[in-house]
């Protein structure tokens, strides 16, 4: 009896050691992932089928897009919660300047598409310049200056608007940048595909990205070190407003209207993305891949409530949930660390 | 105090045509809000020397060489580099002019490799982008060049505090350095280490770098320095030749008064056991097997390199190490295992050596500091309520019987000096009935008065029939303040030395005996 069951239980003790390896090395995500994949399929018929795969990397993209920016403020050690502002007002103010340039001048279409476009990205980057100047500038926590900025850029939309879409836009812009194809690719994969890959070189293979991770991890030794750190600051800023300011542009296309409610949930999300992606929350640390998975999970579990007819309110549950299961998952990670060191 | 300083022979003039002098400070003043950190201090360096800064915590040493390398700019007076006036307006400038700076509190980014802190700030590139392989081959020519074994693409965060500081050293040897800074490098290193750095330094002289050294040993002073300038309250007192000059004269202009003995003689009445120690092994197997024995009365140190385990032996006493087998009493109480509460209840107190993570809140005064280990004691609170009068009453005493300097209990601690925040501790473990005191390193970063101050009041304690266990890598302290020594090597026992016994050559012996071999 004892020679069976010993290498049986031999073997057990393997594969629990080999996953906790791989827990350790990979972190939470990648079985986040495969419980997801294998749930909604059981789920849904519908769920692992190339279109709809297709479907929910067109729907993260405009998530993958604002992560990205998120994630270069929590490598700072600080984070923002105006990226869902910038995205409303850069699709108020967009869509705004789209309509009256175009209702002017019928003929110049793409005159009309350019100014909205300029108009839009500056006026979210105008608030990435202030949350850069208050954070790096007058030492304004990242929490209450963002915070601050999230109520100013929302109000703004709001009156801008008052509170209704914005219709007019010119039918080419949603026709290319929302629901246009390539070889069967929509447009929003090629831009945030574009985008993803500047982002990596300009991570690991620039002296900016080392300093963001530098002064993340510690700000007083890259001071010492000859590192400007307020201009990583207000950069860090100023591009995760740029980066969210194309993807309220995106957005803009998609919807064909220009509203000031379409990013109340991004700050949570992009977090939660960068979060479930292995970025600390005290800055420093984080990998661009796990980062754009983050975000990939997060459209993807979405996806899949929908398939699966789960109500609307409830998936909110369900995101925060999951944001607070990656912390947890994270701290036990570092306590096997420290085991495994020993 | 002028006259002092004139009683002490000056340091050999520099030659007049000044060619030598590679550094010259005029009239140099350096004040932060509330706080003159520099007087009109004159200051030189010239190619080639050792320069030690010398002086008490708080004399300004730190403030002049961050004035130096350019991390804080003058409040007045002139720098001149090369007979030019330069000013700094940032670490970088500094270094452009050929200035590094080894700094006390590491310059270094745990997240980052040792190549990667190595080249911060001044990353090679190519064109816009990293060149990674670049500075992987520099970092390895200049980890061979110092002989340091460090691996580079090793996190920093994995390193022990000697392997940092081997990598700070190294980050101001990577260019060709005109003037070097190094504040208290030796203080986290081992002696072969130590050594290495002395060898390297003597390098640097024959290549004519000037060097400015901070250091609170003295022996260190004549071992490498060419000439001493003593600060004291920001202000110059004397600029000195190395040679030449004594301790007790050093020590002398460094507090303004004449210091006879810094261990005070201390009478020995061991009694009953109180802290026992038996076959003990630690989950992180950094304590393998080690017993030992505190009785009240006296004075047991334990003594032994960085990453020999003596440390971790007083945290285990403490319940904040995990015991893998083994038993540890107090008194006549199994105390194996238990909470730190529970064994501060029963009146053991640890004071750790790391003041800034562990030992206190620094960005409180020093009245809730010292109340915080005994609120829940009775003393200070009343059920969920605050006694803040009593509190306020008892840690005015207390604050008076370590002498905290500058007498103001709601400062925040950060503005006080590494000496004063140490009294604090003390006294921290004074608001409590207490029967074993463990200090851990109880004198790193302070400076001799203040040193002198602690030992008496280790001396009284013990006088007063307190057991203490002194955990040091200072070895002076370790042989003239304590009448039975354990030495550990590696985690493992080595020796215990009692009474005439504890000499340097015995304990060194034990330090390195099998590493040797």
């Amino acid at each position: 009896m004892s020679t069976t069951v010993e290498p049986i239980s031999e073997e057990r003790k393997d594969a629990a050691g080999w996953l906790k390896l791989a827990f350790v090395r990979l972190g939470v995500l990648p079985f986040l992932l495969i419980i997801a994949i294998v749930a909604f399929t059981l789920l849904s018929g519908n769920f692992l089928t190339v279109n709809n795969l297709l479907n929910v990397a067109r729907q993260s993209t405009y998530l993958t897009m604002v992560t990205m920016g998120q994630m270069l403020a929590l490598l700072t050690g600080g984070f923002d919660l105006s990226v869902g502002t910038i995205l409303a007002v850069t699709s108020v103010v967009g869509a705004l300047a789209m309509s009256s340039v175009f209702a002017a001048s019928p003929d110049l279409v793409w005159l009309a598409v350019l100014a909205g476009v300029l108009a839009g990205f500056g006026a979210g980057l105008a608030i990435g310049i202030v949350n850069g100047t208050g954070v790096a500038l007058f030492n304004v926590s990242p929490f209450m200056m963002t915070l601050g900025m999230a109520s100013v850029g929302f109000g703004i939309a709001l009156y801008l608007t008052g509170g209704v879409p914005v219709y007019g836009i010119p039918d080419i812009f949603g026709a290319v940048f929302g629901f246009g194809r390539l070889f069967g690719i929509p447009a929003p994969i090629y831009a945030t595909a574009i985008f993803v890959a500047i982002m990596y070189v300009v991570l690991n293979w620039t002296r900016f990205g080392r300093y963001l991770y530098a002064v993340g991890g510690n700000i007083k030794a890259s001071r010492l070190s000859g590192i400007n750190t307020r201009k990583t600051l207000f950069l860090a800023y100023v591009l995760c407003a740029a980066l969210t300011s194309i993807a309220g542009l995106m957005l803009t296309a998609r919807l064909e209207t220009g509203e000031a409610n379409i990013g109340s949930s991004m700050p949570l999300e992009s977090i939660a993305a960068c979060v479930i992606g292995g970025v600390s929350l005290r800055g420093g640390v984080g990998r661009l891949s796990s980062v754009v998975l983050g975000a990939i999970f997060i459209g993807l579990v979405q996806n899949g409530m929908n398939l699966a007819r789960i109500d609307s309110y409830l998936q909110t549950v369900v995101i925060g949930i999951l944001l607070i299961l990656a912390v947890v998952a994270d701290q036990f990670r570092l306590k096997l660390i420290a085991e495994l060191r020993d | 105090m002028t006259s002092m300083a004139e009683r002490i022979p000056a340091a050999p003039e520099a030659s007049a045509s000044g060619a030598q002098e590679i550094l010259v400070l005029k009239n140099i003043s350096k004040r932060f809000p509330g706080v003159d950190a520099l007087i009109d201090v004159d200051f030189d360096l010239r190619r080639g020397e050792v320069h030690v800064l010398f002086g008490e915590n708080g004399a300004g040493k730190s403030t002049l060489i961050s004035l130096v390398s350019g991390a804080e700019t003058l409040s007045s007076g002139t720098m001149s580099l090369n007979d030019k006036v330069v000013s700094f307006r940032s670490v970088h400038e500094a270094r452009q002019h050929g200035i590094s700076a080894v700094f006390q509190e590491f310059s270094l980014v745990p997240q980052l490799t040792v190549e990667e802190n190595l080249f911060l700030g001044e990353e090679v590139t190519q064109g816009l982008f990293l060149d990674k392989p670049e500075i992987h081959r520099r970092a390895v020519s200049i980890l061979k060049r110092l002989n340091f074994p460090l691996e580079p693409h090793r996190r920093v965060a994995y390193l022990s505090r000697a392997e940092q500081q081997m990598v700070e050293i190294a980050k101001a040897f990577r260019s060709q350095p005109a003037i070097l800074i190094f504040d208290e490098p030796t203080a986290s290193l081992t002696e072969r280490e130590t050594e290495r750095l002395f060898a390297l330094i003597e390098q640097a002289k024959k290549q004519g770098i000037g060097i400015i050294y901070i250091t609170h040993r003295m022996g260190e002073v004549r071992r490498i320095g060419d000439r001493i300038t003593v600060l004291r309250d920001g202000r110059r007192i004397a600029t000195l030749d190395a040679k030449t000059s004594n301790d007790d004269q050093l020590i002398e202009l460094m507090t303004g008064r004449r210091i006879t003995q810094v261990f005070p003689k201390i009478d020995f009445r061991p009694g009953q056991s109180l802290l026992k120690v038996e076959r003990l092994t630690l989950v992180s197997r950094s304590v393998r097997d080690i017993s030992i024995e505190v009785k009240a009365g006296e004075i047991v140190g334990i003594a032994g390199l960085v990453g020999s385990g003596k440390s971790d032996l007083a945290r285990a006493c403490y319940g904040l190490e995990k015991i893998a087998s083994g038993r540890i009493t107090l008194g006549d109480e199994d105390i194996t295992g238990k909470s730190v509460r529970e064994i501060m209840q029963r009146g053991l107190f640890y004071l750790p050596a790391d003041r800034r993570a562990e030992g206190l809140v620094l960005m409180r005064g020093a009245r809730e500091n010292i109340a915080l280990p005994s609120i829940r004691a009775g003393a200070f609170s009343n059920g969920p309520f605050l006694k803040r009068r009593d509190e306020r009453l008892k840690t005015h005493g207390l604050a008076q019987k370590v002498d905290l300097k500058p007498f103001d209990l709601e400062r925040d601690l950060e503005h006080f000096s590494g000496g004063n925040q140490q009294k604090v501790m003390i006294a921290k473990a004074l608001s409590r009935e207490v029967r074993i005191f463990i200090f851990d390193e109880p004198t790193v970063g302070v400076d001799v008065g203040t040193r002198v101050a602690i030992y008496g009041f280790i001396r009284d304690l013990c006088q007063a029939g307190a057991g203490i266990l002194l955990v040091s890598s200072d070895l002076p302290e370790i042989l003239h303040l304590t009448n039975r020594t354990y030495v550990m090597y590696r985690g493992e026992m080595r020796a215990e030395l009692k009474g005439q016994a504890i000499t340097q050559d015995q304990v060194l012996r034990h330090f390195f005996e099998r590493a040797a071999a």
